[in-house]
């Protein structure tokens, strides 16, 4: 089949479409407005819903309502939004709804800017929100990445009545690549037995969050725990790029895992065994990448759009046995290839690594 | 023997929490009689808040929602989009949707969602312990107003039977009263019309159902029947502030 040249923010649009998703409910935000523009237009031609919120609190909430009843359902955002969205994506968590929330990240904190950047780890990775709770978080790195990932995107949050969130940045939204689509296939969404639906002569169904008593609280947040361990134990997602016989290995995710492509390129060019650990889920965190080479490399360094997030974990990833370097631009900047080079150079074979 | 009074189906045959003479469970079974009448139990979804209703997920037996705090209006839209031949109601009270939810009740109006508002005003915070309402009256005393409301501090009661019916999404808006058993008759009427006009797909609807709390209002459960009538009417005034040609 032909590739078409679709912008990030669309595929994410029409990757949904074809993973079954028919709800669409969101509130206009900067780097991610191309998207509820292409989904206003799409899912109409489809039989689905549409709707404008007045809010991101409302939007969640309207997802809510929509997961609940048993749908397809997505959300989408950037930063101070997604902000404005996580006690609702708390209580999903609670009830155990399944869903998708996108978030572009953008500069922050407060308005920060609409420049891209990967500053919003922590409120992605953490659970976000009040209480004990995690969400999937899946971070592509092209356009037709992004086509492939929706659809794994819906299925993780059925599979384990979660919320799922795909983490992107503004460039990965705002930029056009080719994309191969494939064919559209009759997707048949599993059945959701628990959804309050009205009970058309069946047993009462409940979505809630509520429990009062302290001891079935404790019992929910085991479950919870139990699930949580599952999705850490079958659902680490990563890519390797040139890692045989490297000393020094890169890790980075999304838009700035592809600057770091380049960096391996042109170090190893110049005889420095360098590779790079590219996560795709942000949680759970790909642990299983580091622990086959560990004593065999000398270091790491973590790249970020941030000031330092992901480099927390890489550090619990690789616990102190061998050193965990950082480099990063935030406020909307970009890492350039010829610096993170530099940098490299800086750590190769030095002391302490 | 013929039975004349029995338990409404679309109620559980459980004891509520609600304190002495409040009037919660009046207004519970006022909805449930409602559904059983109109036979929409089998299709119908409600949402309830938080505050002193968050249980009433317990107590209506037909499928249900806890919502986050005045975020009902939006829950029940995803409800109603996704199914939209089912009947949703959500039951809240005025903290719950005239003041943390204001956004949410005002945009799912004017959208004229087709749903159903049950929306129950008795001039205090309860569940948190008597603290002052939007609809607290001017004057009222509460544990965060111990001088009573004054309006040069916290402004005045809000009107909501008021501001959603100028709205041209809403398609019916009532004020009703639970104090005695006539103005009880009237609210049941008023929630059987709301209901009415949402299976008659034409619009938002919504009752505000003027309501007793005599542990919060620090009276016995009679003389907090005849407070409200006496200070919260004159305030709020009964009536149907916007009725569909359609309904009689």
């Amino acid at each position: 089949m032909a590739k078409v040249l679709m912008k990030g923010n669309e595929a994410i649009g029409e990757g949904a479409v074809r993973a079954g998703c028919r709800y669409f409910f969101g509130y206009p935000i900067t780097p991610q407005s191309e998207l509820p523009h292409y989904l206003a237009k799409r899912l109409p031609e489809v039989g689905g819903v549409y709707l404008q919120s007045e809010s991101e609190t409302a939007a969640i909430n309207m997802v809510y309502g929509a997961a609940g009843a048993g749908a397809r359902v997505m959300t989408s955002s950037s930063g101070p939004g997604i902000s404005l969205m996580q006690e609702g994506i708390s209580y999903l968590a609670g009830a155990e709804l399944p869903c998708v929330i996108v978030n572009m990240i953008r500069g922050g904190p407060g308005l920060g800017n609409i420049a891209p950047a990967q500053s919003d780890y922590f409120q992605a990775t953490r659970g976000g929100g009040h209480g004990d709770y995690r969400v999937i978080v899946l971070a592509p790195a092209s356009v037709q990445e992004i086509i492939d990932l929706m659809r794994l995107a819906f299925d993780l949050a059925d599979r384990y009545r979660n919320p799922v969130m795909v983490a992107g940045d503004g460039i990965l939204g705002q930029m056009m690549e080719p994309v191969e689509l494939g064919e559209e296939e009759d997707v048949q969404i599993p059945p959701r037995p628990w959804a309050a639906t009205g009970r058309m002569g069946g047993e009462k169904k409940l979505i809630n969050s509520l429990y009062i008593v302290p001891e079935e609280l404790e019992q929910h947040n085991l479950k919870l725990a139990r699930k949580y361990a599952l999705i850490a134990s079958k659902e680490q997602r990563w890519e390797e790029y040139r890692l045989d016989g490297a000393r020094l290995v890169l890790v980075a995710f999304g838009t700035v895992a592809r600057i770091c492509k380049a960096v391996v390129d042109r170090c190893r060019e110049e005889g420095l065994a360098v590779g790079l650990i590219r996560p795709i889920t942000l949680w759970p965190y790909p642990q299983k990448a580091f622990e086959p080479l560990m004593g065999k490399v000398d270091s790491f360094l973590v790249v970020e759009m941030s000031l330092g997030q992901m480099v927390e974990d890489v550090r619990l990833a690789v616990n102190g046995r061998h050193p965990v370097h950082f480099y990063g631009r935030c406020g909307g900047m970009l890492p350039v290839a010829a610096d993170v080079v530099q940098e490299v150079k800086k750590l190769y074979g030095g002391e302490g690594n | 023997m013929k039975k004349v009074f029995t338990r409404p189906r679309s109620l559980k045959d459980i004891p509520t929490h609600y304190c002495p003479g409040c009037t919660h469970g009046i207004v519970h079974r006022l909805v449930a009689e409602v559904i059983d009448e109109l036979e929409i139990f089998d299709r119908t979804i409600g949402v309830a808040p938080v505050g002193c209703s968050v249980f009433a997920y317990n107590y209506f037996d037909c499928d249900m929602f806890q919502a986050s705090h005045g975020r009902a209006p939006a829950v029940a839209t995803g409800i109603k989009r996704v199914l939209p031949d089912r009947v949703v109601f959500t039951y809240q009270g005025d903290g719950d949707l005239a003041a943390i939810g204001t956004g949410e009740i005002v945009h799912a109006a004017a959208r004229g969602e087709k749903f159903t508002v049950i929306f129950i005003n008795n001039a205090i915070y309860a569940m948190t312990g008597g603290q002052m309402a939007p609809t607290t009256l001017l004057g009222q005393k509460t544990t965060t107003t111990p001088y009573g409301r004054d309006k040069d501090i916290n402004g005045y009661p809000v009107k909501i039977s008021e501001m959603l019916s100028v709205l041209d999404g809403t398609a019916y808006v009532a004020r009703v009263s639970v104090h005695d058993p006539a103005h009880v008759i009237k609210a049941r009427k008023a929630i059987k019309r709301a209901f009415e006009v949402q299976l008659a797909g034409l619009g938002f609807s919504l009752v505000e159902v003027l309501s007793a709390c005599p542990t919060n209002w620090g009276l016995s459960p009679a003389e907090a029947l005849k407070w409200l009538a006496e200070n919260m009417i004159p305030y709020y005034p009964l009536g149907e502030y916007k009725k569909p040609a359609e309904v009689g």
